[in-house]
């Protein structure tokens, strides 16, 4: 669709739906605009610009995820394409449509809970939320590391299927 | 005359390089624990910890190149200035001795600069508040994550408990630092841009000294303080961090991958 279209509306929305084939380098179940990395699409002038926010601070996707907006765009004939990166307001998991949050548990991470269920803990850090295997669903789990495989990840193990497991932390 | 309401620009420069420096000094320490952790989970969760500092580094970095008053980028401030020209606290320079040395020096830092960042959300300068309420959610995990192991070391083994008791005495002489407010931060929380480092004092006592009380450790008296980093007065192992961090930029000028 050319860009100087009339329609503008209907150019944004072409926009956005090539958008929603970029997934998260490091989770693929999920697209940037699920993540709520993807903060807003506009045209100006010849060019597309494109909003997103990193998920971390120090989250290394980030550049994977702009060289990917850009490439993809290209392909769909918008060849000038800015990526704009804003850090405020911060991203959080809240961000997550409860959809992309099933599907986060299908693909095997542990979907993160509400962050205002944490409040109550934030005083104590020996308080933790209670997170459901996303294999077998049992409660019976237990917090191996704060860490996991990436930034945003803490690692658990399930204590009924013994499955390791990572859970996505809200914040 | 009136208070100026916004901060000259070479303030809020060195201000923002002082946040910068914290970041990327503990950071390099952090990730020379790589391959080096006393488990794999824990080499996973130092070296994640690295990655959010290095991320608000560059975040503050990238703002402080902005303001400077000819053209750099946050690679030059963080790869090519000299010891005497870095502003971080002496706390986050120390080497990192074993894990309960680590830890000591973690934990004192997390639970000070989680409440620094809480302040520093509400500051008038809107970039500064922006990277701080990024950062601030990442800190809440670090604070959680040095915390457990103060106690768990702490009120664990006759060793660990010993090593723990070892490595809270050795950081304290760094500890008053991080509380002293010199002219920029006092010109600087006039203005509201700025964190008041004083009222932070208390807080971070009453939090450590039960963490400390908790996990059977006693909080060490009559230390004298030693002082001197936001003022590119550093201790010896200052040196030694930015040789190894500094040394590929610093041989190979403006290479490129």
């Amino acid at each position: 669709m050319p860009i100087n279209s009339h329609n503008t509306d209907s150019v944004l929305s072409h926009i956005r739906s090539i958008l929603d084939t970029v997934t998260d380098p490091e989770i693929p179940a999920l697209t940037i605009n699920e993540m709520g990395i993807l903060r807003g699409v506009e045209i100006k002038g010849d060019s597309v610009v494109v909003t997103i926010t990193p998920t971390y601070s120090g989250c290394p996707a980030i550049d994977q995820i702009t060289d990917d907006i850009t490439k993809v765009l290209a392909e769909h004939n918008y060849p000038s394409t800015q990526v704009a990166l804003v850090l405020s307001p911060a991203w959080t998991t809240d961000w997550m449509s409860d959809e992309a949050k099933e599907k986060l548990r299908q693909y095997g991470i542990a979907p993160p809970c509400k962050t205002s269920l944490l409040d109550d803990s934030q005083g104590d850090p020996h308080v933790t939320v209670i997170v459901a295997c996303p294999i077998c669903c049992s409660f019976n789990t237990k917090l191996v590391s704060h860490f996991g495989s990436t930034a945003c990840k803490s690692f658990w193990q399930c204590a009924d299927c013994l499955e390791p497991f990572d859970y996505f932390k809200p914040i | 005359m009136s208070t100026p309401l916004a901060p000259t620009k070479n303030d809020l420069y060195a201000y923002t390089l002082r946040q910068a420096d914290n970041s990327m000094v503990l950071c390099q320490r952090l990730c020379q624990w790589a391959a080096r952790g006393p488990e794999l989970e824990e080499d996973i969760g130092l070296t994640n910890i690295g990655l959010d500092l290095i991320g608000q580094a560059r975040s503050l970095y990238q703002y402080s190149a902005s303001l400077f008053d000819r053209p750099v980028d946050e690679n030059d401030l963080a790869f090519l200035r000299d010891p005497h020209e870095w502003s971080n606290l002496l706390l986050v320079e120390q080497p990192n001795g074993d894990f309960a040395d680590t830890i000591a020096r973690q934990y004192c830092y997390d639970a000070w600069h989680l409440p620094f960042l809480e302040q520093l959300t509400a500051s008038n300068d809107t970039t500064l508040a922006a990277i701080a309420a990024k950062s601030v959610k990442e800190a809440r995990y670090h604070v959680r994550h040095s915390s457990m192991w103060v106690k768990r070391l702490g009120d664990g083994t006759e060793v660990s408990h010993r090593r723990m008791q070892d490595a809270i005495t050795a950081v304290w002489p760094f500890i008053a630092e991080m509380f002293i407010a010199d002219e920029l931060d006092q010109r600087m929380l006039e203005i509201d841009v700025g964190v008041d480092l004083r009222a932070l004092q208390s807080a971070w006592e009453s939090q450590v000294s039960a963490l400390l009380a908790n996990a059977t450790l006693s909080k060490p008296i009559d230390v004298k303080a030693i002082v001197g980093g936001r003022q590119g007065q550093h201790t010896e192992h200052l040196d030694d961090l930015l040789l190894e961090m500094q040394a590929l930029p610093r041989s190979m000028p403006n290479h490129q991958w």
